[in-house]
């Protein structure tokens, strides 16, 4: 059956269109484009992705005004049923601030808009989106943003460490983020927020396709369920 | 009573000829408004008076080109049915005085050029110039312009590319910041500015009118002065978060028939797109400003028509679409008023509270306009260099010239820009030219923004010609063809013959190279009187007329890249002679302090036949690695070759030649360094040619052997890299 996945557009997402090229290039399928003003999902999702870009502009703070849009309220419920929930970039920052994942994304530790390609530590190769990659794996994916800086407490950081749901760590000094952590999963494992961005290493013109084996296996795993 | 005294004429910019000019025009003294108006529309930003004359002459037709100068930004084919569209523009006084939101309104103005036309925006490039670094202001503008500009274009998600910094002291009062914007429309999307149609109405869409910016044209028409700072109010403020919606929803309606005309409002605002629509179209325009969507209460027509608040856009619609239209524009969260309508009286007409506040004919607006043949002077030739000075350790000072401002690793930089948004940018700064995959095909587009203002100070007439030679080859050197410029011609005050004549020996030398180069200018913008007495300098800004060049790659899968890809490849120098001219160069400026001698001179018929070689050898795969060879010569080139590849090279100075330092570090034009795992038939093919070919070492190792004679000389690649990137590291974190 075909691999059934939406992309939410947000008024100011700017990634929604190589979110959607990146599924239907994995997947052979396009994704359905959902605005962000609909009060519902279209039927039978297998995967939703919240897509990198400046939200209402990052105002108020990034993610923030996003997370109460109409759509949001659908998303959650989505979660909770046990569709797979991907955000990057501001998809996390909107994750966060939708409380469907722990912890905030704050500014950058330097202050500066940080674009480049980082080395991250695969930390949990089990879940949907990740159990293309080995634990322990490095591998190279670009990031581009200004507010990375992943923020929690103590007690929620060790937490999520104890509980695998760690997914991604920076392997070098990137945006000051606790930990390192670049990406992290809900106790269920199907709502995964990181800053990175895998739809930016996909195809062969791209610098690399480290961020491939997330889009497979995620479609391997659902079209095989 | 007259509400216009003299003070007010003079306070609007214009002298007496030309505000006799708006009296014989109106055949009555104008009210306010209408002065205001007038004002704008003959300020230098928006009329061209002093530059116009040259501008006829340059070359703007091939037969590629689809629309060149006089709309919002210059069009091309690029085949398939789909066009490039593009255009360079200068925020430069706005980034002086307020780095942040100067440099971010500058990307959103050249941005509105593109879209308006009906490209989706593809990429952002820009061209930058700052005073001395140890400059007590220098560390905040530059911090200030290049988060304006990242702010800017990593919000509305067109990355930014490519670009060019230099530093020098004739900018510490007025630094340029000029930014470029390409986008890709499909050729029967094209929209054009000219209104038609007796009363179809005309839409006012996007932001609020405020009263920021009032005077922003007129103020970009002026020397700066001590008094600058106090002009930040007419400093636009940007939310490149509208300007977003705006590229969605303009493209949404786009994608419809329901648009006649459309223009951005940029400099000069309300007026000068109403203006330029109606007399593109040779019709009149009446509007109703009561119906203008204010910011703020109490709003007068003159600040109304004079606001340069952003993110906004003047349509004229086809009738009975404007439901279809509005609905569009809501969704997407942004203003929509049917402020007036289009009118045969060949007038412009307003109305505010039921009374006409301005009414004046459109044509001599236009027709009338001061246009200027400013005396200049040529400047004179530079004396040959004498007691040129040699280099003893080639790596030593290579090691120092890859940590000057000039030379240094932009990473600082460019890390700040979101290069990679869209997924389709394959070569971003750091190499010769920007390369961004056309959307869905297997073409490219190449983009470079280059100019050497040392060589259009020193030769005017050379200068021109290299800055666009330049792009051309950094084009060439990623494989891409030449197709067409756009430019941004900043000069000082233009009033003074000796900077005309700079103005007009680079317009002869860049008409020159497009015309031998088959690459014609297709739009562009003239910034003058960069000049200031701000920092007590007193100074002229160099001859800067920054060149962006536009090119294509048929199948992107043929790019070349500068960086080294394997060990053992043989290193070539091809294309021009090696005539070790030191003249000008960044050797002999920062590393003996001497800007002297002549700007190297370009045989633009070498830069031609190199380039088509280059771009044969890469189509045919023969080439790993390519790279313009510019500024700080060929060991400069190799070493950014050997960085980028993360592999060294042992290089050595051929017998013929007799000067290491000019070899190594001399500016000769018309050259590429190239790699290739089978010298032999490129060399054959060079010599073929009728070209310059020097094999001049091979590929391997960690660190940059060069020999010279008897001297030999070594600097390990780690050693370079920290060179070159400690130069903004140590200024900006430390």
């Amino acid at each position: 059956m075909a691999f059934r996945s939406a992309v939410i557009t947000f008024p100011g997402s700017n990634c929604d269109r190589d979110m959607a090229v990146a599924l239907e290039n994995v997947s052979g399928t396009a994704p359905i484009r959902v605005w962000h003003g609909d009060a519902a999902l279209p039927d039978g999702l297998d995967f939703i992705a919240l897509p990198g870009g400046f939200s209402y502009g990052d105002y108020l703070r990034s993610g923030a005004m996003a997370a109460r849009s109409p759509i949001m309220q659908a998303v959650v419920e989505a979660a909770g049923r046990g569709v797979p929930v991907l955000g990057v970039c501001n998809g996390f920052q909107v994750l966060t601030e939708a409380q469907l994942l722990p912890g905030a994304l704050m500014r950058n530790a330097g202050q500066t808009f940080i674009c480049r390609e980082v080395a991250l530590i695969v930390e949990n190769d089990s879940s949907i989106f990740t159990g293309g990659y080995r634990k322990g794996q490095t591998i190279r994916i670009p990031v581009a943003h200004h507010d990375g800086n992943y923020f929690a407490s103590d007690d929620v950081l060790d937490r999520l460490e104890g509980e695998g749901q760690v997914a991604f760590r920076y392997a070098e000094k990137c945006n000051g983020s606790r930990r390192d952590i670049a990406g992290v999963l809900n106790e269920q494992g199907n709502v995964l927020g990181m800053m990175p961005h895998p739809e930016r290493a996909v195809e062969t013109i791209h610098n690399g396709t480290d961020g491939r084996a997330l889009f497979e296996n995620a479609i391997k795993g659902l079209v095989a369920a | 009573m007259s509400e216009i005294t003299p003070e007010t004429v003079a306070a609007h910019g214009l002298n007496q000829e030309e505000y006799d000019r708006v009296l014989n025009a109106l055949g009555r003294e104008p009210n306010l408004v209408e002065l205001g108006i007038f004002s704008v529309m003959w300020s230098e930003h928006c009329s061209y008076k002093s530059s116009r004359f040259h501008l006829k002459k340059l070359p703007t037709k091939a037969p590629w080109v689809i629309c060149g100068p006089g709309e919002n930004a210059g069009v091309i084919d690029i085949g398939d049915g789909q066009a490039a569209i593009f255009k360079m523009e200068s925020h430069n006084h706005p980034s002086y005085i307020e780095p942040y939101q100067g440099a971010a309104t500058g990307v959103g103005g050249i941005l509105r050029d593109v879209f308006t036309m009906g490209a989706r925006p593809v990429a952002n490039l820009n061209a930058l110039r700052f005073g001395r670094p140890d400059h007590p202001k220098m560390k905040h503008l530059v911090q200030g312009v290049v988060s304006g500009i990242g702010g800017y274009g990593n919000c509305v998600g067109v990355p930014t590319v490519g670009g060019e910094t230099n530093f020098h002291k004739a900018y510490d009062g007025n630094i340029l910041v000029n930014a470029m914007t390409v986008g890709v429309a499909d050729q029967d999307k094209i929209f054009y500015s000219a209104a038609t149609g007796t009363g179809n109405p005309i839409v006012y869409v996007g932001s609020k009118t405020g009263r920021d910016g009032i005077h922003g044209a007129t103020m970009a028409s002026a020397d700066f002065d001590e008094k600058s700072d106090e002009k930040r109010p007419t400093v636009q403020v940007g939310d490149p978060f509208t300007e977003k919606l705006l590229i969605e929803a303009c493209l949404e309606l786009m994608a419809t028939d329901a648009i006649v005309a459309i223009q951005d409002m940029g400099a000069a605002g309300l007026t000068s797109s109403s203006v330029e629509m109606a007399s593109k179209g040779e019709v009149g325009i009446r509007l109703d400003m009561n119906m203008v969507p204010c910011r703020e209460e109490g709003m007068t027509p003159y600040e109304m028509m004079l606001s340069e608040s952003q993110e906004r856009m003047l349509m004229v619609l086809k009738p009975g679409k404007e439901k279809m239209a509005e609905d569009i524009f809501r969704k997407w969260e942004l203003d929509f008023a049917i402020i007036g309508e289009v009118t045969d009286t060949g007038r412009m007409e307003l109305t505010f509270n039921g009374e006409t506040v301005c009414d004046i004919p459109l044509a001599p607006l236009a027709d009338d306009a001061p246009e200027y043949d400013r005396p200049h002077v040529k400047t004179p030739k530079r004396e040959a260099l004498v007691d040129v000075p040699e280099s003893t350790d080639i790596a030593s000072d290579l090691t120092k010239l890859m940590g000057t401002p000039d030379l240094a690793s932009r990473k600082w930089i460019w890390e700040q820009y979101d290069s990679q948004v869209g997924a389709d940018t394959m070569q971003k700064s750091g190499g010769d030219a920007a390369v961004v995959r056309v959307h869905g095909t297997r073409k490219a587009l190449a983009m470079s923004t280059d100019c050497t203002p040392r060589y259009c100070y020193a030769d005017p007439y050379e200068g021109g010609k290299q800055a666009v030679a330049e792009t051309y080859r950094n084009i060439s050197a990623v494989g891409g063809r030449p197709l067409a410029v756009t430019n941004c011609l900043n000069f000082a005050n233009p009033e003074r013959p000796e900077i005309m004549g700079q103005f007009v020996g680079c317009l002869e030398g860049m008409s020159e190279a497009c015309i031998e180069l088959d690459y014609p200018i297709v739009s562009g913008n003239v910034s003058l009187y960069n000049e200031s007495k701000a920092t007590g300098g007193g100074s002229a800004i160099l001859p800067t007329p920054a060149i962006g060049g536009v090119g294509l790659l048929e199948d992107h899968s043929k790019m070349a890249t500068i960086a080294f890809k394997n060990e053992g490849d043989a290193i070539l120098v091809i294309g021009g002679e090696n005539n070790a001219h030191l003249g000008q160069s960044i050797f002999l400026r920062d590393l003996h302090g001497r800007e002297e001698g002549p700007a190297p001179h370009v045989d633009l018929s070498v830069e031609r036949k190199a380039g088509e070689l280059v771009r044969k050898l890469i189509a045919d795969g023969a080439l790993s690695a390519v790279h313009d060879c510019a500024d700080g010569g060929i060991a400069v080139a190799v070493a950014e070759m050997a960085l980028a590849g993360k592999i060294g090279a042992q290089i050595g100075m051929p017998a013929d030649q007799t000067s290491p330092a000019g070899f190594f570090f001399g500016e000769d034009q018309g050259r590429y360094v190239v790699s290739t795992n089978d010298a032999l038939p490129v060399i054959e093919a060079v010599e073929g040619a009728g070209l310059t070919v020097v094999l001049l070492g091979q590929t391997g190792g960690d660190a940059i052997q060069i020999s010279a004679d008897e001297a030999r000389s070594s600097v390990a690649l780690a050693t370079l890299r920290d060179a070159s990137e400690s130069f903004f590291r140590d200024w900006m974190e430390g």
